[in-house]
């Protein structure tokens, strides 16, 4: 199905990511922010992003909303190539991948319900699949029963839980999740990181950019490190520090 | 769309004062554009009246014509002669800028002043002989004229030629001053309601910024973000459409209709149907107005 969408010439059914020799130098700035990346993310994976800050791991992510495009080499995710796809197209592109930030972001004044639904509406989706997806999408994420809370009124682990929600409530092939136990206790950092693995299980590739060497060396699961631009380690099953 | 509404009705009501503000420069710039339009449809209007009637008058010598400052190709003490006259009337039936040619004579020129000025004091003291012998002249375009005036000029026997042009150049360049310094000054107004409405929607999009931030992330069409921006412009727009068009079609109905088309009737007035189009203009610019800025200040938040 994905292919009737996406259908592109690069794309094989189970590569959802593919980087080529891509390299990412900001305007006015001498130091490029990625070197000469080439890496492939299949469907299904879940991936660690580590690297010490400014490594790269942000432009990284960006790169793969189409926020900025590469100064050089080929991106594709789901089967298109980034650089060629139309200013236009790049929501419907943005549709197909979650996202979830150490901030929350999350609407106040708006319930825990709306603020989920929110990203339907705004995709002119009808009430009635809004009035079914949501309160699925809320008890999957662990918050049954709270669905008229406020924001404010929330934990911490709770609100990124709505966040989380809300990322995946358009079921997107892709979810992104840059710091999303940044500011988490560590026992609240568990939860959060039990449901993203559940959600991965659900077939979603996870990509989870982290500073938390507990969590990824828990975890066991591909590593890919950033440093200075360069990919320095690609692992699968790796943990968080260069052995 | 429920939420468009919904985001655009909030937008609203988040910047009542400014909204307030956008509708009235909006409605005092339209306005003026308007009246400078109907300015624009009454000088067009009197001008075609004017200029299509235009004649150009050649007077012939009288016996005391020469010795004037006025005297033209007039010879001392001598009324035009009879071969001079005709070389006249053939010279201009044959100029193709010419269409007829009539002769006035003194006493048809008597006869006709005293039928216009029937009333007058001065009409007991006018004798035929204090009238001149005319040649009438109609064009075939009556923008057209130097060349048939430079002709007439010149020939032996014409005291002088006279052409409405003259005496209506100067009232039209007047006028023409007034049609372009309203649309100036209204040129001026809508700039800055265009700005007012730019500073706006920007104010809007800021306070709205979360909201934007993820309708991108999570792949709302650009469309469907700027929509309730647009709704909001428009809505102001309309607002302001509507006052002025009403101000405007009832200055025409109170002034035009009402006072200057009864007391002055000898001019050519705008018709209903003129200030329609004029409405129909401001209508058109006030849209165009409200979308312009509005896609130019969004765009900045939709870069993708």
């Amino acid at each position: 199905m994905v292919c009737l969408v996406w259908g592109g010439p690069a794309y094989e059914d189970g590569q959802v990511i593919t980087f080529e020799d891509v390299s990412k130098i900001y305007p006015r700035q001498a130091k490029p922010a990625l070197r000469h990346i080439n890496l492939q993310i299949d469907k299904g994976e879940f991936v660690f992003l580590v690297g010490t800050s400014g490594s790269g791991k942000s432009t990284f992510l960006r790169m793969i909303l189409r926020e900025y495009r590469p100064t050089s080499g080929k991106i594709y995710v789901l089967g298109k190539e980034l650089s060629r796809l139309h200013q236009w197209k790049v929501p419907a592109l943005r549709r197909q991948i979650g996202n979830v930030f150490q901030d929350f972001r999350l609407l106040p004044g708006k319930t825990v319900y709306e603020n989920v639904a929110f990203a339907l509406q705004v995709l002119g989706r009808p009430i009635s699949q809004i009035k079914t997806m949501v309160p699925e999408t809320i008890e999957l994420v662990g918050l049954a029963g709270k669905e008229d809370r406020q924001p404010e009124e929330l934990s911490g682990g709770e609100q990124q839980r709505v966040a989380i929600a809300r990322a995946i409530v358009n079921r997107p092939q892709i979810l992104i999740a840059d710091e999303p136990t940044g500011n988490l206790d560590p026992q609240t950092s568990v939860g959060i990181m039990k449901l993203l693995d559940r959600i991965n299980k659900r077939d979603t590739t996870v990509i989870m950019a982290t500073h938390d060497q507990t969590i990824v060396d828990q975890m066991r699961r591909r590593v890919i490190e950033l440093d200075q631009g360069n990919l320095i380690r690609d692992q699968v099953k790796g943990v968080y520090g260069t052995a | 769309m429920r939420h468009t509404f919904r985001e655009t009705l909030s937008g609203l009501k988040r910047n009542v004062s400014m909204t307030i503000a956008v509708i009235v420069t909006m409605t005092v710039s339209l306005t003026l554009f308007g009246l400078s339009l109907m300015t624009f449809a009454e000088v067009d209007q009197v001008k075609g009246r004017w200029y299509d009637k235009i004649e150009i008058s050649v007077f012939l010598c009288t016996a005391d014509s020469a010795g004037t400052s006025d005297s033209g190709n007039c010879e001392p003490g001598q009324e035009t002669s009879e071969v001079q006259r005709e070389n006249i009337k053939k010279r201009l039936e044959s100029n193709p800028d010419v269409e007829t040619v009539y002769y006035e004579s003194k006493q048809d020129a008597y006869d006709a002043y005293r039928e216009t000025y029937a009333d007058s004091p001065l009409l007991d003291s006018l004798t035929v002989d204090q009238m001149q012998d005319s040649f009438r002249v109609k064009l075939v375009d009556p923008q057209n004229y130097q060349g048939v005036v430079a002709e007439a000029s010149s020939l032996p026997g014409v005291q002088k030629v006279l052409d409405l042009h003259q005496v209506l150049d100067p009232i039209f360049s007047v006028l023409n001053g007034l049609k372009w310094g309203t649309m100036g000054m209204a040129g001026l107004l809508l700039l800055a309601a265009m700005l007012q409405i730019g500073n706006t929607i920007r104010m809007s999009a800021f306070t709205r910024r979360r909201e934007i931030g993820i309708m991108r992330l999570v792949g709302a069409s650009n469309t469907y973000i700027m929509l309730p921006f647009l709704l909001e412009a428009l809505f102001a727009a309309l607002v302001a459409i509507v006052i002025s068009g009403s101000a405007l079609l009832s200055m025409y109905e109170f002034i035009v209709v009402r006072n200057a088309k009864l007391s002055i009737q000898s001019l050519a007035w705008i018709t209903w149907g003129d200030a329609w189009t004029s409405v129909a203009g401001v209508a058109l610019v006030g849209i165009v107005l409200s979308i312009v800025p509005t896609l130019i200040t969004t765009r900045r938040y939709l870069r993708v």
